[in-house]
C-alpha cells in the first residue's frame, strides 16, 4: 500500500498545505490541537473537498483537482474511525457492524465478521444497543464496524480522546491487533507522545496545516530543531531498546541500545523484547569529567551535537551517545559556567528511577 | 343514544377517509419539503417557507377559495387536469382531502423539519465512509432517526384533516354523502330549527372520533420513540 497526499485549502483561521507520503504499518498524524489534523484526514476521505491537490492510493487518484477527480467518499474505501465513535443509535451493536459490510463490493475482501467481532472483543456486545455500551466498547463496536467495510486502509481520528487513561489502555492494544492481523496500513491522528510510541511507526509532524516532519517515530521526536512543536516541558528523547537481562535482586532491568545499556527499575520484562523508551531531558544531567561514587545508575560518555539559544533561563543541550540522541535540559547559567558547547565531550547521567515505564512497541 | 344512523355512520367513515388520505399524499411531499427546508440553502427559500405557512396565517375560507380558484374547471390545475384525465375534484371528497391536506401542511412539515434538524449529520458522514451512497443514507440513517418526528408530524396533521372546515365548505360545499364530513354535517345541522339533538349528537361523536384518533396516535408515538431510543 502506499499513500500520496497533497492537500491544499484555505479554511479561514488557517491554511492547511500538507504533502507527505506513507506506507505500511501505523502512522501517526502529530501535532497539537487545531494543527490541522482532523481536516487533512478529513480530505483523505473525502469529507473535506481541499481547493487544489491530489491524493492517491496505490497510484489510484482519489481527487486530483487539475484533472476534477474527487471520488466520493462511500466509493474511496477508506474506512474512518472517528474520534466519538458515532454509532448509529437507531440500530444495535451487530447492525452497526454489519452496516459497512453489507455496502461494500462484491470482490472486495473484507475481514472475516466473527475474526474482527473476537479480535475485539466484542462478542458479547452484538445484541446490545448503542447507548448501553461504554466509552471504550463504543470505540472498538466502531474499529469493527470500519474494518468490516472491507477499507484499503483505516483512518483513526484520535480514538483516544474522550476515554480516561484506564479506557486508553485498554484500547491501545487492539489498533496494534488490528493493524498486525488484519494487515491494513493506519493513519493515525494524534496529540499525544505517548499513544504515538505505543503505536506508530512513521511520524508525521503537523503544524499550523503544514507538514513539518516525516520520519520514523525516533528520528522525528528526536530532531533538536522539531521539540518546539513536538513537545514542551515533557520534550525529551525517545530511544529504541531492547531487554538484555534483568536482576531479579534488585528489580532491575538492563535495556540495550545503540549508544549502551540502560538499568531502570522495571519488572517483568522479557528478555529480548523491543521497547522505547522515553527520557525527560529535564531529568538529564550533564558533567565534564566522569562523575565518582554517584547513586546514578546510567552514565554515558557522549558528544555534545547541538546548544538551543533560546533566550529562557532553560537550555536544550542534545548529545550523540554512540549514535543515539539523547537530549539535556540544564540552566543557561550551568551551560555557561560549565562552558558546554557543540563538540565537547561530556558525561550524560539519567537517573533510573526518573525513567518512565518503557513503552512495548511491537 | 347511541345508536347511530346511517348518516352519521356515513359522516364519521367519510372524516376518517378524507383524513386519511389528507395525510397519506401530503406525508412524502411534507418530508421532502422538511428535508429540503432543513437542509438546503438557495434563493427564495424564504418565501418557500412563507407559502408553505400561508395556510397557518390566513382565514380558513381564504385558501378554500384559492383551492377553488386553482382547480376550478377554468382554474390553473383544473383546467388541464379535466381536459388530460376528465377529473375534477371541486365539489367531491378527493376536494375534501386536498383541503385538509393542504390546511395540515404547515403543522407536518414544521415537526418534521425540526426532527431533521436535531439530527446529527456526522451519522449520516460516517455512513458515506462505510460505503452509503447519499440516498442509501438518506434511507438507512436520516428517515429513520426522523421517525418521531414523522408521528408527531402526522399526528399533527391528522388532528388538522379531522377538524377542517372552513376550506373544505368553501371549495367543496356540503355535498350530502359526498363532502359532509364530521364538521360539515354539524354546521349543517345546526342552521336547520329543530335538529338541536341531531347537533349534540354530532358533537358528542366528534368528541369520541377526536379522542380515539389521538389516543391511538400517543400508542404508536410511543412505540417508535420506543424503538429508536438512543442517544
Amino acid at each position: 500500500m502506499s499513500l500520496a497526499v497533497d492537500v491544499w485549502k484555505n479554511l479561514g483561521a488557517f491554511t492547511v498545505d500538507a504533502r507527505f507520503d506513507c506506507t505500511d504499518g501505523i502512522t501517526a498524524l502529530f501535532g497539537k490541537s487545531g494543527a490541522g489534523k482532523t481536516s487533512i484526514i478529513q480530505m483523505m476521505a473525502g469529507l473535506i473537498r481541499p481547493q487544489r491537490g491530489r491524493i492517491e492510493i496505490d497510484g489510484q487518484a482519489v481527487f486530483d483537482s487539475a484533472q476534477g477527480i474527487n471520488v466520493p467518499p462511500d466509493r474511496r474505501r477508506i474506512g474512518y474511525v472517528f474520534q466519538d465513535a458515532r454509532l448509529f443509535p437507531h440500530m444495535n451493536v451487530r447492525r452497526n457492524l454489519e452496516y459497512g459490510r453489507r455496502r461494500r463490493g462484491a470482490s472486495d475482501a473484507s475481514p472475516d465478521f466473527g475474526e474482527v467481532v473476537d479480535v475485539l472483543g466484542i462478542g458479547n456486545l452484538l445484541d446490545r444497543r448503542t447507548h448501553l455500551l461504554s466509552g471504550g466498547e463504543r470505540q472498538r463496536v466502531a474499529i469493527g464496524r470500519a474494518l468490516l467495510s472491507a477499507p484499503r486502509m483505516l483512518l483513526m481520528d484520535e480514538p483516544l480522546a474522550s476515554l480516561d487513561p484506564e479506557r486508553k489502555a485498554e484500547i491501545i492494544p487492539f489498533v496494534s491487533k488490528v493493524q498486525v492481523q488484519f494487515r491494513l496500513p493506519i493513519v493515525y491522528v494524534s496529540h499525544s507522545v505517548d499513544e504515538v510510541l505505543q503505536l506508530a511507526d512513521t511520524m508525521v509532524l503537523v503544524a499550523e496545516g503544514g507538514i513539518a516532519a516525516v520520519g520514523p517515530v525516533e528520528d522525528v521526536m528526536n530532531r533538536p530543531d522539531l521539540v518546539r512543536i513536538t513537545g514542551t516541558g515533557d520534550a525529551g528523547s525517545v530511544i529504541p531498546a531492547q531487554v538484555a537481562d534483568s536482576d531479579p535482586n534488585f528489580g532491575i532491568t538492563t535495556l540495550s541500545f545503540l549508544g549502551g545499556e540502560f538499568r531502570l527499575p522495571a519488572a517483568g520484562l522479557e528478555q529480548g523484547k523491543r521497547l522505547r523508551l522515553r527520557v525527560r531531558a529535564r531529568d538529564v544531567s550533564l558533567a565534564l569529567t566522569r562523575p565518582q561514587d554517584v547513586s546514578v545508575m546510567n552514565i554515558f560518555e557522549g558528544t555534545v551535537t547541538s546548544v538551543s539559544n533560546s533566550g529562557r533561563p532553560q537550555t536544550d543541550v542534545s548529545v550523540d551517545v554512540g549514535g543515539t540522541i539523547i537530549w539535556s535540559q540544564i540552566t543557561h547559567k550551568s551551560l555557561s559556567e560549565l562552558d558546554i558547547e557543540p563538540g565537547c565531550t561530556v558525561y550524560v547521567m539519567v537517573k533510573a528511577v526518573a525513567i518512565d515505564d518503557p513503552v512495548v512497541h511491537p | 343514544m347511541f345508536d347511530l344512523s346511517q348518516a352519521e355512520i356515513a359522516a364519521v367513515l367519510l372524516s376518517l377517509k378524507v383524513s386519511l388520505w389528507a395525510v397519506g399524499i401530503s406525508l412524502p411531499f411534507g418530508i421532502a419539503t422538511a428535508w429540503v427546508l432543513a437542509r438546503l440553502e438557495f434563493p427564495g427559500k424564504t418565501l418557500l417557507d412563507a407559502l408553505i405557512h400561508v395556510p397557518l396565517v390566513v382565514p380558513p375560507v381564504v385558501v378554500g377559495y384559492l383551492l377553488l380558484l386553482l382547480f376550478g374547471r377554468n382554474g390553473f390545475l383544473g383546467g388541464p387536469l379535466y381536459d388530460t384525465f376528465g377529473i375534477t375534484i371541486t365539489f367531491s371528497w378527493q376536494g375534501a382531502a386536498v383541503a385538509a391536506a393542504v390546511m395540515a401542511f404547515p403543522l407536518m412539515v414544521r415537526a418534521i423539519r425540526l426532527s431533521i434538524d436535531a439530527i446529527d449529520t456526522r451519522l449520516e458522514q460516517a455512513a458515506r465512509t462505510l460505503g452509503a451512497r447519499p440516498f442509501d443514507v438518506f434511507l438507512t440513517i436520516t428517515l429513520p432517526l426522523t421517525a418521531s418526528g414523522i408521528v408527531v408530524g402526522v399526528i399533527l396533521a391528522f388532528a388538522r384533516a379531522l377538524g377542517e372546515f372552513g376550506a373544505t365548505i368553501t371549495f367543496v360545499s356540503a355535498i350530502p354523502g359526498e363532502t359532509t364530513t364530521l364538521p360539515v354535517s354539524l354546521y349543517t345541522l345546526s342552521q336547520i330549527p329543530g335538529e338541536e339533538t341531531g347537533a349534540v349528537r354530532l358533537v358528542v361523536l366528534s368528541l369520541i372520533v377526536a379522542f380515539g384518533a389521538m389516543f391511538t396516535a400517543e400508542v404508536i408515538a410511543r412505540r417508535v420513540r420506543k424503538r429508536i431510543a438512543g442517544s
